[in-house]
């Protein structure tokens, strides 16, 4: 018995959540006595084999065929299912990326199964996992547990394990031609809407706004408050769908992934989708309206009030303790 | 063409919310609920798609509670021509694959050529209920769609635009039909006109009671709890904002030493 991990990569280049996903797949191994091995889909003997190799694995399958060069459901999923049917896994894990998203639960209703998804911890009890989802945009936690037999598809949030604690080793490499159906979708090119003219993963400061800001006009309340700081400015996603700020501005798992020394969020309620591009600044302050904002269990330090009364004040004081 | 909506009613964004009795759920009896955000997108997609054609039919559809009634109503004075109520008495009880099957058994033969749906719930957040569904129905998907190229459309084919992640995107061809799951703020969205809502009392609703069958590789939720805190969080001023502000200014200061 064994755990199958996904390897995600574009061009043979690996997407480093896989290898939060080789962590916790590398630590539940241990907790229930499983083998991990790792698939990776290509349409070559992946490049990227080798380097992986180097894991504390059992062994890296390459899934090949050339229908998947670059992703596409159709093909991933056919690739999936021969792979799971051959070796017959105790759990598939993954990292809950985009991709993920969009053909992990195909996969997995083949095999009359559902995955566990965007996971930010397990346990081990009684050789099972007990596995714990956000919900409620992030105001809950729920422990979760799966009926049924194996095979179990679970996939963990970014940055539920660290990629840098995946334990070294040699694992052997093993190509399957995998069989590749029809596919019913042609993909184009990726590309980058409008390059990023800002970036914000280099500030030592932001001062971000959410809805609490109510409107594109109460903008300048925020950015008076940058500007003293020396701070960039940017924004949740509604904000930038609402065009109240550029999309170069949108911090959260669709924009940015920021980590400043302080990191300011003003009437943003804190959702995992944002929460995961900034949990890693040094020092969070949160000002919401609402107590129970989900922002104010990651923050440092929180004030429950009015931005509108909150920042003018925190602007004068800045003023006078600069001189 | 045919364009099937999938909606979904959940509590409002912005309730407090407290763990129910059994801790498997939120106490439901004076949260407000709406529309699942993503689902009214998912709507305002379809909508347009119909004009953009010049013809066809938007059928809503949700399963849940009685309740769930006001989120049709609303896709009805919207704009949506007729709907479809797959009634359950406690939907958060479900999995996505027993959410997905009665789906499922409900548009099957509408024979849609688009279905669309919420890219996920606000409640569960299971993020499957589409793909789920399109697999059950033997069609292609593409999740987090965040723009769709109307004038493309054929009888056969569709370009979508998916949202990768760190702001990247991609344009596929899909076959047709093909389900879609909608990203939020994919468009402006509408309000019901008056004209709209006095239209909707004529349109129809039906009803559809489902078996729902256990399924031992269930989902199931064992406890709902407040997240744990990772942070000790210094709460400042007490309620009041401006006094919040002057700590924070001293706290900036002495300990983050920013000033």
């Amino acid at each position: 018995m064994s755990i199958l991990v996904f390897i995600e990569h574009k061009d043979c280049v690996l997407n480093k959540t896989s290898l939060e996903a080789v962590t916790a797949a590398q630590s539940i191994g241990k907790d229930l006595g499983l083998k991990v091995s790792v698939v990776i889909p290509c349409d070559k003997d992946c490049a990227l084999a080798q380097e992986i190799a180097g894991y504390g694995l059992e062994k890296v399958i390459v899934a090949k065929n050339a229908k998947l060069g670059t992703y596409t459901p159709d093909g991933y999923a056919d690739a999936w299912t021969e792979i799971i049917n051959k070796e017959n896994p105790q759990y598939v894990v993954m990292a809950h990326t985009y991709q993920v998203r969009d053909f992990a639960p195909k996969v997995a209703t083949r095999f009359g199964k559902e995955v566990v998804g965007d996971c930010i911890r397990y346990k081990a009890e009684g050789g099972k996992l007990v596995l714990t989802r956000r919900i409620f945009l992030g105001k809950l936690d729920a422990d979760v547990t799966v009926g049924g037999d194996a095979p179990y598809f679970v996939t963990f949030q970014s940055g539920a394990f660290r990629g840098d604690n995946a334990e070294k080793g040699s694992a052997s490499v093993e190509t399957v031609e995998v069989n590749v159906g029809d596919i019913r979708m042609e993909a184009e090119e990726p590309f980058q809407e409008a390059k990023a003219s800002v970036d914000l993963t280099k500030s030592g400061i932001i001062v971000a706004v959410g809805r609490g800001i109510k409107s594109q006009e109460n903008i300048a309340v925020a950015q008076q408050l940058a500007d003293i700081l020396g701070a960039d400015l940017a924004a949740s996603r509604p904000i930038c769908d609402a065009e109240w700020l550029p999309i170069d501005r949108q911090i959260g798992s669709s924009g940015q992934t920021v980590a400043p020394r302080l990191y300011i969020a003003l009437g943003i309620s804190g959702a995992i989708q944002h929460i995961v591009g900034m949990k890693n600044a040094g020092t969070i302050v949160a000002i919401n309206k609402d107590s129970e904002a989900p922002i104010f269990d990651i923050a440092d330090y929180g004030i429950v009030g009015d931005l509108f009364e909150a920042v003018p004040t925190l602007v004068e004081e800045i003023k006078k303790a600069k001189g | 063409m045919k364009i099937i909506v999938l909606m979904k009613q959940v509590a409002n964004k912005d309730a407090v919310l407290r763990v129910s009795g059994d801790e498997k759920w939120i106490d439901e009896s004076n949260v407000s609920q709406q529309t699942n955000e993503s689902d009214g997108y998912a709507l305002e997609e379809a909508l347009r798609m119909k004009e953009a054609k010049g013809e066809g039919e938007v059928i809503a559809c949700t399963l849940g509670a009685q309740s769930a009634k006001t989120v049709l109503k609303d896709a009805l004075a919207r704009g949506a021509d007729r709907a479809i109520h797959v009634v359950v008495d406690e939907p958060n009880k479900l999995s996505p694959l027993q959410i997905a099957k009665p789906l499922a058994d409900a548009v099957k033969e509408e024979n849609a050529d688009l279905v669309f749906a919420g890219l996920q719930s606000d409640d569960a957040s299971y993020g499957q209920t589409g793909v789920v569904l399109a697999e059950l129905l033997g069609i292609p998907h593409a999740t987090i769609v965040i723009e769709v190229d109307r004038g493309s459309l054929t009888n056969s084919s569709l370009r979508v635009k998916r949202e990768l992640e760190s702001g990247w995107y991609q344009w596929f061809k899909y076959q047709l039909p093909a389900l879609l799951t909608i990203q939020s703020g994919i468009s402006q969205i509408r309000y019901a006109s008056l004209k709209g809502i006095m239209a909707a009392k004529k349109k129809e609703i039906k009803d559809v009671t489902p078996s729902i069958e256990s399924f031992a590789g269930a989902q199931e939720i064992q406890k709902v709890y407040l997240p744990l805190k990772t942070k000790q969080t210094q709460m400042l001023g007490g309620g009041d904002a401006k006094a919040g502000a002057t700590e924070l200014v001293e706290k900036l200061k002495t300990e983050v030493r920013v000033l």
